[in-house]
């Protein structure tokens, strides 16, 4: 029964503690999301050089997804390994699927 | 043990949702079609990209549209996300009345941003006549965009038919990963949006 201590009142304690603390971090990554999101719209109100701004548009967007892929659904988590293979199965066909659409239209 | 005591343990598992068998192969399947639906909107976001400026004399995404809206609709979306984080908090912590208030915000965020998203399209349409008929660039952005929006409301119709059924029944083994799952397609709707407002709003008007 070494396994099934969860039931006693301090495990439940220091699990609930567990999650709270991970609650935090999600509002901490909340926060960061909303400011690279104004980071993104301030870029593109900057009139900056077009070549210059995409990229880091794009990284932006990259780790905003990050966040969300890994803390608010949870990724990070253990149990997450098939789930990622598969998902990420999911976006390199993505982004052939993108590449060959836009190679396309390229001349 | 009968079934409804072994779905309505004492102490509730530190993971509900992934407690029995059916809510892990719940977890894994609805990842795996995580990974279709990226590909799904990855076709749309690349016939976007290679028909945007195919405008049929129109006018172009420059002319058309306008950021305010748009950042409205991405800190909607956003904080509705965090607010489904809360849910599935305290469904954890087994607290299921907290559950359905965090979740009841999320759909009100939820439905905010499909509204700004109808006047959006309707002010296209009848201020500059811009319909999908209009040009390619038409037609692939509100697919794409349309899209998304339609995935907006069948998340909305998920978790409010998830709330009311289960209202009276409380949380158990059950329906965590009914909850659970929800939660997952909900942050999925905000991962595309980042995209839409990153590739289609923001370089549109670069």
């Amino acid at each position: 029964m070494a396994d099934k201590v969860s039931g006693t009142a301090a495990q439940l304690e220091f699990e609930k503690q567990k999650r709270k603390e991970e609650m935090k971090q999600q509002v901490i990554t909340f926060a960061l999301m909303i400011i690279f999101t104004i980071i993104a719209f301030a870029m593109v109100l900057s009139e900056l050089d077009k070549l210059f701004v995409i990229p880091i548009l794009l990284v932006l967007a990259a780790i905003q997804v990050g966040f969300q892929l890994y803390y608010f659904m949870h990724m990070s988590h253990k149990g997450h390994e098939l789930p990622a293979l598969m998902f990420y199965g999911g976006v390199f066909a993505a982004f052939i699927t993108i590449l060959a659409l836009l190679v396309l239209v390229w001349w | 043990m009968s079934e409804q005591d072994v779905l309505n343990p004492k102490h509730m598992p530190h993971n509900p949702e992934k407690a029995t068998l059916e809510g892990k192969n719940k977890f894994m399947g609805f990842w795996f079609f995580l990974g279709g639906e990226a590909v799904l909107f990855a076709s749309l976001f690349g016939t976007y990209l290679a028909l945007k400026d195919a405008t049929n004399g129109g006018k172009s995404s420059e002319e058309l549209f306008g950021l305010e809206l748009v950042f409205i609709m991405t800190m909607l979306l956003l904080t509705s996300s965090l607010t489904s984080v809360y849910a599935m908090y305290h469904m954890k912590n087994n607290d299921f009345k907290k559950m359905q208030l965090w979740l009841g915000i999320t759909v009100v965020l939820g439905l905010g941003f499909l509204g700004f998203e109808i006047y959006e399209f309707y002010h296209y349409i009848h201020e500059y006549e811009f319909t999908m008929r209009s040009s390619a660039f038409g037609s692939a952005f509100y697919t794409l965009v349309g899209f998304h929006g339609g995935h907006v409301v069948f998340g909305l119709l998920w978790i409010v038919t998830l709330m009311v059924r289960n209202a009276k029944r409380g949380l158990n083994l059950y329906n965590a990963p009914k909850f659970y799952i929800a939660s997952l397609y909900w942050h999925f709707i905000d991962v595309v949006w980042v995209f839409i407002f990153t590739v289609v709003y923001l370089m549109g008007v670069l």
